[in-house]
């Protein structure tokens, strides 16, 4: 009969205060969040400022998780961006140049001269003058060819050498563009991940979506055009050989050379060789610091194999310029004075001290090894978010009122109880959004009032079931105890469907759709719990202090 | 004194005209299919690609300046409407500029949001733009394919559901409510013109959820019935459930609608489009959960043969104790 055991009512009273406790910081929301970011920043080494005041706004014995806020609700920037990942292909092959180059040089005697022919961004064509050794050509070319490192791709070699009359073209296999995609993504992913955290931001998202896509979404920034800067669509560094200067950029490059402009001289362009010696990716370090004259420079240092590049490179040229090429603009072109051993150097160039900092920065977190096109952009200002969680937050209170007058006004104590489990409902929803860090938005706001609305269903169904039982001529204690159990399968039944469209929209939705599928998900799993357990727990608590014959429901 | 929105004892015949109401549902139905051929619906740029813009200025809004400001660039396609809620303060004229995809462009560029922001500053000079979304022409197709995608899937995941848990007579019952629904609203969508973006999705997957919500309370109580009154007509049945349960189907509606309606009215501009659909949708739900689904129901027949235990059927949750 109407019997809880004690263990079950510690336990479900237990459960409630839990969630509530877990939701109370957003009720304090700027006061926690200062304190979050003070703490965050003494665990990071930092002091004074009056950090340690700022800290001290919220007992660290409380918890401190937010419910976070949506850019709709706060502003900020959202973008979608697609990894070009084709132009990876053409870097592989400018990569490969100098190592066929070197190779078919050396057996000069069989193939004849060699030249590099024009062709598609992502094949490499080299011409022999002795058509008749093209096959012997190949076979040697095919030497250079290295398994790909893939789970799928395994056995196979990165490039397919074919011949096409006295031409030898070369082509990355299909196996090794899947592994590059897939590496290339990933290091986009990665890069664009560090260069937004060292701007500090606040909770970025930075998500892949699909096989070649990664969403940005950083609250808080001004614009997406802003974002874009700082993510910078293509900051590609390289050391290249210099040909020569120029003063025009149309004039004549040659064969295997671009031109390029100078960063900072006006009207002066650089020939330098399109196959670069060592790229920005083998870097492990840079730092801004001070040339011999104290102007700024940024110092770097490479990885083993890129120094082992640099130092033979440096070795054998020197006396002749060569390029640090950022983003296709020549930063400097500093003459080689000596052989240059151990991987690291400096980059001079007229640098204020602000820019070294941030050309050391972008060194750092490494050039992005693709470009990126935008597919999607939403900026959203902080006036529109603070006006929809204004205009929510109003939204959200005037409905629970309505929705508590109207369930007490339908069924007087019985109503009461159902308010008292609502309250608790809704501060569930919200510690339970703060717990796994979900993020609020505003079709997620309308999401919890859909949920007020929904959340006395549950109440409904076993109040009216009571009705029903008393109706028949049953007792008070024979009528509750009916009620529950006939109710049970309805609300079942009715909210797993609820609950099985919510997890569709969660698993197909993006953004919005999401935010809102989180909240109703959310919001099924407590308006049960606090419908079967909490009310019903009320209800007989009721009940046995009170012992009433019938029952007015 | 108690508030009851349904007299404590109905006996209210809901089939006496169940061809009328049939009828009524499938006119609504062609109306809908008419309008959503014949018209279209107001697609936002999340399913057809270009951009938007939402301005914000102290000044009263000339919709004809603006016009002619934006009509100089050649972008094509631009509207501009001016929004009104009554959330806004007295001073703050807001409208939602919609520019086009602009032709042979995947990637959407910020020299076109520029050039926008450039000549619209040169007819309100303290204009801002609270809000700027582009979305490519190439996204926006997905998005419309993962949307119809997400549909199907919620009413198959539901037919399954109910399938399991009842009879293929319920499921094709709710199945004919929920399409009905689904219907129904993108239907009022296209007559009212009301944007038409990625959160209405949400919204119709919603609706989805509570109109078998609806139908599914309705359902629970039929099954009960059946094995109760075995000698009683499927029609009687129906219309004792129906009857049964209308006064927690009229509550449940009217605490959802009260909350709706809050956010409707206070809401803001930005969700209401989300909230219509809503109210609409739990209105459509519920009288579709009478008289499309039982009613349907009825039509189909259901197995009344309840002598061998159904272990699948009934209360296996009803021993679930507190």
């Amino acid at each position: 009969m109407l019997q809880i055991d004690l263990w079950k009512r510690v336990l479900i009273w237990s459960l409630c205060a839990l969630g509530l406790l877990l939701a109370l910081p957003n009720g304090f929301y700027t006061r926690v969040e200062t304190h979050n970011d003070a703490s965050a920043s003494i665990e990071a080494g930092f002091s004074g400022n009056g950090l340690e005041e700022q800290a001290a706004m919220w007992p660290s014995y409380l918890p401190s998780s937010l419910v976070n806020l949506g850019l709709d609700l706060r502003g900020g920037a959202h973008l979608l961006a697609e990894v070009k990942v084709e132009d990876v292909y053409e870097t592989r092959m400018k990569g490969l140049w100098p190592e066929v180059r070197n190779l078919l040089r050396d057996n000069r005697a069989t193939v004849g001269s060699i030249r590099q022919q024009p062709s598609a961004p992502d094949e490499l064509r080299v011409k022999i003058s002795k058509p008749e050794a093209i096959a012997e050509a190949a076979t040697l070319v095919r030497g250079l060819a290295q398994p790909v490192v893939s789970l799928t791709g395994a056995g196979t070699s990165d490039i397919l050498v074919s011949t096409d009359a006295d031409m030898i073209v070369i082509t990355l296999s299909d196996a090794e563009r899947l592994a590059t995609d897939e590496r290339t993504v990933q290091q986009a992913l990665e890069i664009i991940r560090r260069r937004i955290d060292e701007v500090g931001t606040r909770e970025p998202t930075i998500q892949r979506q699909g096989a070649d896509r990664i969403l940005i979404q950083v609250p808080g920034i001004g614009s997406a055009s802003e974002l874009k800067e700082i993510i910078g669509t293509t900051a590609q560094l390289t050391f290249n050989p210099v040909v020569g200067r120029a003063s025009d950029p149309d004039a004549p490059a040659g064969a295997g050379n671009e031109i390029v402009p100078s960063l900072d001289e006006e009207g002066v362009y650089y020939i330098i060789e399109s196959a670069f010696v060592v790229s920005g990716e083998e870097l492990t370090d840079a730092q801004p610091s001070f040339d011999q004259n104290g102007r700024p420079a940024v110092s770097f240092r490479f990885n083993p194999s890129g120094a082992r590049k640099f130092g033979d490179y440096t070795a054998d040229n020197i006396g002749s310029p060569f390029a640090i090429v950022l983003d296709d603009e020549v930063v400097s072109a500093p003459v080689i004075q000596s052989h240059i051993p151990g991987g690291s150097g400096i980059i001079t160039g007229n640098f204020s001290v602000e820019e070294s900092t941030n050309l050391a920065v972008l060194l750092r977190a490494g050039a992005l090894p693709a470009g990126l096109e935008f597919l999607e952009e939403r900026t959203i200002g902080p006036e529109l978010g603070q006006d929809s969680i204004e205009a929510g937050r109003i939204a959200c209170i005037v409905a629970f009122a309505a929705v508590l007058v109207f369930m007490f006004l339908s069924y007087g104590t019985f109503g009461i109880f159902a308010n008292i489990a609502l309250i608790i409902n809704v501060g569930l929803i919200f510690g339970l959004l703060s717990l796994v860090g979900a993020t609020l938005t505003l079709p997620g706001i309308a999401g919890i009032v859909l949920t007020i609305g929904m959340a006395v269903d549950a109440n409904v169904l076993v109040f009216e079931r009571i009705r029903e039982e008393i109706k028949t001529g049953k007792g008070a204690a024979r009528a509750i105890d009916l009620g529950y159990e006939k109710a049970l399968s309805a609300i079942f039944d009715a909210n797993i469907t609820t609950f099985i469209t919510a997890v569709i929209l969660f698993a197909m939705g993006s953004g919005p759709v999401r935010g809102f599928a989180i909240t109703l998900g959310l919001g099924i799993l407590t308006s049960v719990f606090t419908a079967i357990y909490v009310t019903r727990l009320i209800v007989i608590m009721w009940y046995e202090r009170r012992r009433p014959k019938t029952l007015e429901v | 004194m108690r508030l009851r929105l349904v007299p404590k004892e109905t006996k209210w015949d809901f089939f006496s005209k169940s061809s009328l109401s049939l009828g009524f549902s499938g006119l609504m139905i062609l109306l809908s299919v008419v309008f959503f051929f014949v018209q279209g619906l107001n697609f936002g740029i999340d399913f057809r690609g270009g951009t938007t813009i939402r301005t914000e200025s102290a000044q009263t809004v000339v919709v004809g300046d603006y016009r002619a400001a934006i009509e100089t660039l050649n972008l094509g396609d631009v509207s501009i409407t001016e929004v009104f809620d009554p959330t806004f303060a007295d001073d703050q004229n807001v409208t939602m500029i919609r520019i086009q995809a602009q032709e042979g462009q995947e990637a959407v560029t910020a020299d076109v949001v520029d050039q926008v922001e450039a000549a619209l500053r040169s007819v309100a000079p303290d204009i801002s733009f609270v809000s700027v979304e582009s979305v490519g022409p190439k996204v926006s197709g997905e998005l419309i394919q993962t949307a119809v995608i997400a549909i199907i899937l919620a009413i198959a995941a539901v037919l399954v559901y109910i399938w399991l848990r009842f009879e293929w007579q319920f499921a094709a019952g709710a199945v004919a409510a929920l399409v009905h629904d689904v219907i129904l609203t993108v239907g009022v969508f296209s007559i009212v013109q009301i944007r038409f973006d990625l959160a209405i999705i949400a919204a119709l997957l919603t609706i989805v959820g509570y109109s078998l919500n609806d139908t599914v309370v309705v359902f629970d109580r039929v099954r009960e019935n059946l094995r109760k009154y075995k000698k009683l007509a499927l029609k009687d049945v129906l219309n004792l459930s129906i009857n049964e349960t209308l006064s927690r189907t009229v509550m449940t509606s009217v605490t959802t609608l009260l909350a709706l309606l809050a956010l409707f009215v206070l809401g803001g501009d930005v969700i209401r489009g989300f909230v219509f659909a809503m109210i609409w949708g739990v209105i459509v739900g519920t009288y579709s959960s009478v008289f499309v689904a039982s009613a349907v129901l009825l039509k189909l027949g259901v197995k009344r043969d309840w002598s061998k235990p159904d272990a699948n059927a009934g209360n296996q949750y009803a021993n679930i104790d507190a």
